[in-house]
């Protein structure tokens, strides 16, 4: 199992940080799955020998983070809010609109593997709303047509 | 990247830095940083614990706490090492505060947590930052990089002959980690599960050892007061209730941000003059004045001072500053459904109240919402919220049940214009607004 050498500096660096290995756990899991995707068994088994835990502590963890999973998921991961305060500002729509626009609906992946959706709780953008975050971006003040610009441009990125 | 706002009625303190450039540490030094950290080592320990007391200054993350008070219940001696852990965990529905202050003034935390340090005789802190906030994680690991890289943090801190190291650390997706022993369990790496209390934190916390919990907002004021001073931070506000506030304002309103306000500004004036009044020329309906899990206030229930007291007055809670303002065309009962899909998604499953009255309330919700509601579903749904109330390790549960219990006791009606097989009153009116 490889991870950058930027994963392993930064993963080395925070072991120095706290009196437990295991401290380390909740952010690395992160950064594994920004790496490969999702958290694969391989990862798993690697992270769990690493910190001197079985598979199954790690796997309690990852169950209980939002952000963390054990399934692949498209190149573009689009997360709309539609909790209270973009729900009042046209977020269920929002959500219905990329349901519609990708084909898939929640925790849902493209043919192509280009996209998946997922509808989220609160992200921070109810000021801004209606919010959505495309893997950490963060769109706000959105449209069904900004939405689609951005969408588009997401597509252009891979050519 | 948020958009700021502003206002003439502005108090400009936690967000005096904003859209300044102030992430950059030099920047930041010409705008007073790193001043009140080299006053807080002249001060010694009690001297800053009492300033922040005499100051006013409550717990910004919503229970609003005396922050002065929360440091003084630190031991002096401890067998174990002591932390400062800063809660960047925002997640409160109707909260977007601490991202502001991440994004613009990374520093002013920084500060904040190395003068809590010394207030308690710590040597460690660690700023925990939501795992959906990357791009604000990214800013706050440079500025603690930039302030290593000057000899602002490790050994002998400003000549003072302490050290001090902070290190940041990032969270996975989850609302319940925002508090405070859930907060410390996702820090030692594991699922964020509440430990009960006592022992609180301030003796039994990280890794067993004390630790001072604060909120973003909270820590980023502190090194304003040190500098201010405790009777100018106090005097901003009304009598217990110090300083500012950052109210992260949005629903139906026309210029939705969030603006700095001190203590107590009247709430009508700061939903119709400050954020210039309801959109689309509609009536207000409601107000959750303090983030999802406050209870409702109707819209002739808004003539009170924002602050801790005078909400608690009214009945709600001042709470994390997430003022969501409804309109007229909003269905309650679907606002209230909304609200407890969030509880339920979000409850742990640690204490059965909480695991098993939010589901039955999200099912009821459902059920009601969708016309198959029964008469005495209001009542059950009453009672089932009114017997989670305190009967759980952390506050989830009752920030499911409050938020529920206020819309039946205030729009009962509505509740029962559900009845019997009826479609959703509000369904064809409520058309969203799209900016």
């Amino acid at each position: 199992m490889r991870f950058s050498d930027q994963f392993e500096q930064r993963f080395a660096d925070m072991l120095t940080h706290y009196p437990t290995k295991r401290s380390v756990l909740v952010p690395t899991l992160l950064y594994a799955q920004d790496e490969v995707g999702f958290l694969s068994d391989e990862v798993i088994a690697e992270l769990a020998g690493r910190l001197g835990l079985t598979d199954l502590e790690v796997r309690n963890v990852i169950t209980y983070y939002s952000m963390l999973t054990t399934k692949p998921r498209g190149k573009f991961n689009v997360q709309v809010c539609t909790n209270i305060a973009c729900m009042l500002r046209g977020g269920e729509e929002l959500l219905e609109h990329c349901e519609k626009k990708l084909g898939i609906g929640h925790k849902g992946t493209t043919p192509d593997g280009m996209f998946s959706l997922e509808e989220v709780e609160c992200i921070g953008g109810c000021s801004w709303a209606p919010a959505a975050q495309v893997n950490y971006d963060f769109h706000e003040n959105l449209t069904a047509e900004k939405m689609d610009r951005v969408l588009e441009d997401y597509k252009r990125r891979v050519g | 990247m948020a958009d700021l706002v502003s206002h003439p009625d502005e108090v400009r303190v936690v967000s005096k830095r904003f859209g300044m450039g102030a992430t950059n540490l030099e920047r930041y030094l010409e705008l007073d940083g790193y001043k009140a950290v080299q006053k807080a080592i002249s001060m010694g320990p009690e001297a800053i614990v009492n300033e922040v007391k005499n100051s006013g200054l409550r717990g910004r993350g919503g229970a609003g706490f005396s922050t002065g008070l929360k440091w003084s219940f630190v031991p002096k001696q401890a067998p174990k090492p002591k932390y400062v852990l800063c809660n960047g965990d925002e997640s409160e529905p109707g909260t977007c505060k601490d991202r502001l202050i991440f994004e613009h003034d990374p520093h002013a935390v920084i500060e904040g947590v190395m003068i809590a340090g010394l207030a308690v005789g710590s040597k460690t802190g660690y700023i925990y930052v939501r795992g959906e906030y990357r791009y604000l994680l990214e800013i706050v690991q440079k500025a603690i990089a930039d302030a290593y890289a000057r000899g602002f943090l490790g050994k002998n801190i400003f000549g003072s002959g302490q050290d001090f190291d902070i290190y940041w650390h990032g969270g996975a997706g989850a609302y319940e980690v925002g508090e405070e022993s859930a907060l410390m369990e996702s820090l030692e790496g594991k699922r964020g599960i509440p430990r009960i209390r006592p022992p609180f934190p301030a003796v039994v916390g990280l890794w067993g050892g004390p630790t001072v919990i604060n909120n973003a907002e909270t820590l980023a004021s502190v090194p304003h007061i040190i500098l201010g001073g405790a009777e100018w931070y106090a005097n901003l506000g009304p009598p217990k209730n110090g300083g500012t506030r950052l109210f992260c304002l949005s629903g139906h309103l026309k210029k939705p941000g969030v603006y700095e306000l001190p203590m107590g500004y009247n709430l009508r004036k700061m939903i119709y003059e400050v954020a210039g009044g309801i959109s689309n020329g509609r009536a207000l309906k409601a107000v959750v004045p303090g983030g999802s899990s406050t209870p409702v206030l109707k819209s002739d229930e808004i003539d009170i001072g924002m602050d801790f007291d005078s909400v608690a007055k009214a009945g709600s809670m001042l709470g994390s500053g997430g003022v969501v303002v409804l309109d007229e065309t909003t269905c309650i009962v679907k606002f209230a459904l909304r609200t407890m899909k969030f509880y339920q998604h979000e409850s742990c499953g640690w204490c059965i109240p909480c695991r098993e009255g939010t589901d039955w309330l999200k099912k009821t919700l459902i059920r009601f919402h969708a016309g198959g509601g029964l008469k005495k579903d209001i009542d059950n749904m009453y009672y089932l919220s009114e017997n989670m109330l305190g009967r759980t390790f952390c506050p989830l549960g009752d920030a499911a049940a409050m938020p529920t219990m206020a819309f039946i006791k205030k729009f009962r009606q509505e509740f029962e214009d559900h009845l019997d097989g009826k479609p959703c009153p509000f369904e064809k009116a409520a058309e969203p607004v799209l900016a």
